[in-house]
């Protein structure tokens, strides 16, 4: 008998745009409030997960054409070079910067470095928890 | 008055995590079991918003969202393991 799924591929079309948009929030959140990479990242990798759910592996590897396995190194890269940014400019490593810019739409923004380590970190644990899920999965 | 209807609601709510809790390990079949989980969480949601009402806080409304987004997600794995014993199909 061929599965029927209909409900569950229809609520995740929506759900899916939903979860992505609140974990770039919390992500974004993270500098003043509770939030930030890690939980962003997770979040993210949920959302991944009910589309491997909805759909299938194959399905799934067409539409999103990301190794996550090559997105967690870069993450860890990217988190790992702004730590030693610092380290360019005759501090210790890991010293954060900030700044406040003027930018056309939003006015005046405060710009930090941690933002860039932040994005290594949701990086790293978006590749290392759907790696981790994806693995558990395969059983033959 | 209105804090102690608050604190009756929450022991309220705690009681009834309990006896889900009795059902998630005594039950008979892993669908009890399932709906079980799902119950705790809509509980847990419902504490966190009594717990952020008594503290005069919006911090925790994110936290609400996220544990509904993750039972949600729990709930339907675990749906398609008892359908099908497999959780994440291949290909279709």
């Amino acid at each position: 008998m061929k599965p029927n799924d209909v409900i569950l591929q229809s609520v995740t079309k929506v759900a899916v745009v939903i979860i992505f948009t609140f974990s770039i929030y919390l992500f974004m959140n993270g500098h003043h409030n509770p939030g930030g990479g890690f939980i962003g990242g997770l979040s993210t990798a949920a959302a991944v997960v009910l589309l491997y759910l909805a759909f299938d592996i194959e399905k799934v590897r067409e539409n999103i054409r990301i190794d996550f396995k090559k997105l967690a190194a870069l993450g860890v890269l990217i988190a790992v070079c702004t730590g030693l940014g610092g380290v360019l400019f005759g501090e210790e490593f890991l010293t954060q910067a900030f700044g406040y810019k003027e930018l056309p739409i939003f006015g005046k923004t405060e710009l930090t470095s941690a933002l860039i380590f932040d994005t290594g970190v949701a990086l790293a644990v978006i590749g290392t928890a759907v790696n981790i899920i994806l693995s558990i999965s395969e059983d033959r | 008055m209105f804090k102690s209807i608050l604190f009756i609601s929450l022991c309220i709510l705690a009681l009834t995590i309990l006896l889900n809790l009795y059902r998630v390990i005594k039950g008979p079949t892993s669908s009890d079991r399932i709906q079980a989980l799902d119950s705790i969480g809509i509980n847990i949601i419902a504490s966190i918003g009594i717990f952020s009402i008594l503290f005069h806080t919006r911090a925790f409304f994110d936290l609400m969202l996220l544990i509904g987004i993750l039972s949600f997600i729990g709930t339907i794995a675990f749906a398609r393991f008892i359908e099908r014993s497999v959780v994440i199909e291949r290909n279709r």
